[in-house]
């Protein structure tokens, strides 16, 4: 296809998303949608907290559990982000931190904390290839892919489980962990319901999708917000027949985080109230 | 090397009384209606075995094709109040060595954590690490286990904890850290009675330890400052206390009838550098060792002053494989006296020794397989020691590593090259709790 057939089929479908829609996402592109979507997942509110259980689950049903304590700060209104992770589970990495500073267009700085010999030290790891903690998702899936490093290309809609969504190719700019990937997301909420990742033969590898949706309050009276939030979500490697389901088991947003809080002095001795 | 069993089991006791009555009166003290508090008790059991695969056995009832054999079952208790940032934490070993059939508590570390503002305090048992070396240490003055190191023992137990105090202090344009420990703790070096090993004074059986005393004059101090610039971590070290590494003091080098270790005093000063380059990770490192009791390197018994430098680099090749790398090298200071004061038959050292490093890490199976190399070999003496190893984790709970420890080099009074008939393999069954 040439660029011109793209930009035409692109105009055409964003002229039915248009029509379609009375509400929201009037003048959206593809990349739009993705911008706003990653924004939706991956940036709401300034900050967030929570804790998430992460369960492993091979093809014959054996279980392995993590359980992290995540904190997030946005660096102010751009893409720059610090996350910052707690280990409670299992017994080999309890205490375990890991802090990663994360930068749009270049290699994210990241730190990892062993508590048995009280040492910090830097981890190279390129986010986009290393699995996290051994499960289904990257590093990548975790903190969001840069919008930018993929070609996005609206296909249409589709309604899943009740709900209307833009369908979206994307398609990797340079060698990634996925050959292509279809995106179907919400159309009110822009929370991806579910992706298609394909593999190097072209291959459908792995599927998320988004079990649970809540909306969680943050603030009062009129700074009071509410934040669509995936609270059950799975990876899964259709090829391996390996999964990981991700449950939110609490979140909140705007907690008045700091920049000083993704430190050194904190992967050593989080405060208590961030590790419940 | 080590203290008398005994010796450790009674301090470690007192040391666990104190430290839990100061810990509870305080938090009792504190402790208002509606505080929460909470005692979390965590650990493991742990199986350590490891045989010579050299069919060499050194002589003495130790000297077995057992290199080590020891069960180990870890608590690790930490104590907690709403009412006060405060903590008490112990993680105590009880260890049964199957080698001598010998009951023997390990207290790991014991400490008291408090913050207030921007500083951190903690006081009691400690493990510390500083610097960035891959198992190569410059500013990392802090008490070693080789023994631990060289039989198979999981790599914590190559840090022993220091008994002291430590400041930290956190600000954006600068931190700093103190540390303060009133009594030395020496490394744990192999011995005869285990490892077959190169002396220079190998026949002499008359054998003594001179540590230091716990006085203010011996206390010894280290102080680190760091921050960020420029995307890399940086760190500037000072120490002051002594050599952990003993020096051998023999009554009569010509003819020696008794050896004495000491502990002669040490200062270092040193920086570090560890960031993001080059699509990895590359970490700097220096040091001076300034050997303050024989700085014209005339005293055979008193290791020489040194400068010491690292270089290292790690990055990942492909999805869950990491490659490292690291050169290093320590230059003597006097080397033209040290080597007028050597006694005829004594093995010499080198002005320069060089180590290059190599570490391998492949994780497969969604992180239940880790297999990994670490490799070093010294250019300037020709030896080496490989260290492969395999773990494989069973559930969350339960996994077991294999391993070994694979020495040689062209001269057996080298580093590595003395342990040659010390090659080993050993399993490590662990389950968590």
């Amino acid at each position: 296809m040439k660029p011109t057939t793209i930009k035409l089929t692109v105009t055409l479908f964003l002229g039915l998303a248009v029509a379609a829609v009375s509400t929201g996402a009037l003048a959206a592109s593809a990349e739009q949608i993705m911008e706003r979507s990653q924004r939706a997942f991956h940036y709401a509110g300034n900050d967030a907290m929570g804790k998430l259980t992460m369960e492993l689950i091979d093809r014959d049903g054996g279980k392995r559990v993590r359980v992290l304590n995540m904190l997030r700060r946005n660096e102010g209104a751009g893409k720059e982000q610090k996350y910052f992770m707690y280990f409670q589970k299992p017994g080999d990495v309890r205490r375990l931190t890991f802090m990663v500073w994360k930068y749009p267009g270049r290699e994210d700085d990241r730190w990892i904390y062993i508590p048995a010999v009280d040492l910090i030290r830097r981890i190279a790891a390129e986010d986009k290839y290393s699995s996290f903690v051994g499960s289904d998702f990257s590093y990548e899936d975790v903190s969001g892919r840069d919008v930018a490093e993929d070609t996005h290309v609206l296909l249409g809609e589709a309604r899943i489980g009740g709900r209307d969504t833009f369908v979206i190719k994307s398609i990797p700019r340079e060698a990634a962990a996925f050959t292509k990937r279809i995106s179907w997301i919400d159309k009110k909420n822009f929370l991806p319901l579910k992706e298609e990742y394909y593999d190097a033969q072209n291959e459908l590898q792995r599927v998320f999708t988004a079990d649970r949706i809540e909306n969680i309050a943050a603030g009062e009276g009129a700074t009071r917000r509410l934040y669509p939030t995936i609270m059950k979500r799975t990876m899964r490697n259709v090829k391996t027949g390996h999964r990981t389901e991700v449950t939110v088991n609490s979140v909140a947003y705007n907690q008045g985080l700091k920049d000083a809080d993704f430190s050194e002095r904190r992967m050593r001795r989080p405060p208590r109230a961030w590790i419940r | 090397m080590n203290r008398p069993s005994e010796w450790k089991m009674r301090t470690s006791a007192l040391r666990l009384a104190v430290l839990f009555s100061l810990a509870f009166s305080a938090t009792a003290f504190a402790q208002k209606p509606g505080d929460e508090w909470g005692v979390d008790v965590n650990g493991f059991a742990l199986g350590i075995y490891s045989a010579r695969t050299t069919g060499n056995q050194p002589p003495g009832p130790e000297g077995r094709a057992l290199l080590l054999a020891e069960e180990r079952v870890r608590l690790d208790v930490t104590g907690w109040t709403d009412a006060v940032d405060a903590d008490v934490r112990i993680k105590l070993d009880g260890v049964h060595d199957a080698v001598t059939n010998n009951f023997n508590l390990d207290l790991r570390e014991a400490y008291i954590d408090y913050t207030k503002g921007n500083a951190d305090f903690r006081l009691g048992r400690q493990i510390v690490t500083w610097g960035v070396g891959d198992l190569l240490f410059i500013n990392d003055v802090f008490p070693k286990n080789w023994v631990s190191f060289f039989s198979g023992r999981p790599l914590e137990y190559l840090k022993t904890g220091v008994d002291g105090f430590k400041a930290r202090y956190s600000s954006s344009p600068l931190n700093a850290e103190i540390i303060i420990i009133p009594r030395f703790e020496p490394d744990t070096m192999m011995t005869p009675k285990r490892f077959f090993m190169y002396d220079d004074y190998g026949s002499v059986t008359n054998r003594d330890k001179d540590l230091p005393s716990t006085t203010l004059g011996n206390t010894e101090i280290g102080l680190r400052l760091y921050r960020k610039y420029g995307g890399f971590d940086l760190s500037a070290y000072a120490y002051r206390g002594r050599w952990r590494t003993p020096g051998e003091r023999a009554d009569n080098p010509n003819n020696a009838t008794k050896v004495t270790s000491i502990y002669p005093p040490l200062s270092v000063f040193g920086m570090s550098a560890q960031g993001s380059a080059f699509g990895g990770v590359l970490s700097l490192e220096g040091g001076y060792y300034d050997s303050r009791d024989d700085r014209g390197g005339k005293d055979l018994a008193v290791a020489n002053s040194q400068t010491r430098f690292l270089v290292g680099y790690q990055t990942q090749l492909w999805r869950d494989f990491t490659i490292g790398g690291q050169y290093y090298t320590e230059i003597m200071s006097a080397f033209d006296s040290y080597k007028r004061s050597l006694p005829s038959g004594f093995a010499a050292k080198k002005k320069y020794r060089n180590i290059v490093t190599l570490r391998l890490t492949r994780f497969l199976g969604h992180q239940t397989w880790k297999l990994a190399l670490f490799a070093l070999y010294s250019p300037a003496e020709s030896d080496y020691l490989l260290q492969p190893k395999i773990t494989y984790k069973f559930s969350d709970n339960t996994s077991a590593t294999l391993g070994g420890n694979i020495f040689g080099g062209k001269k057996r009074t080298t580093f590595f090259g003395q342990f040659d008939r010390d090659d080993n393999a050993y399993i490590n069954l662990r389950y968590d709790f």
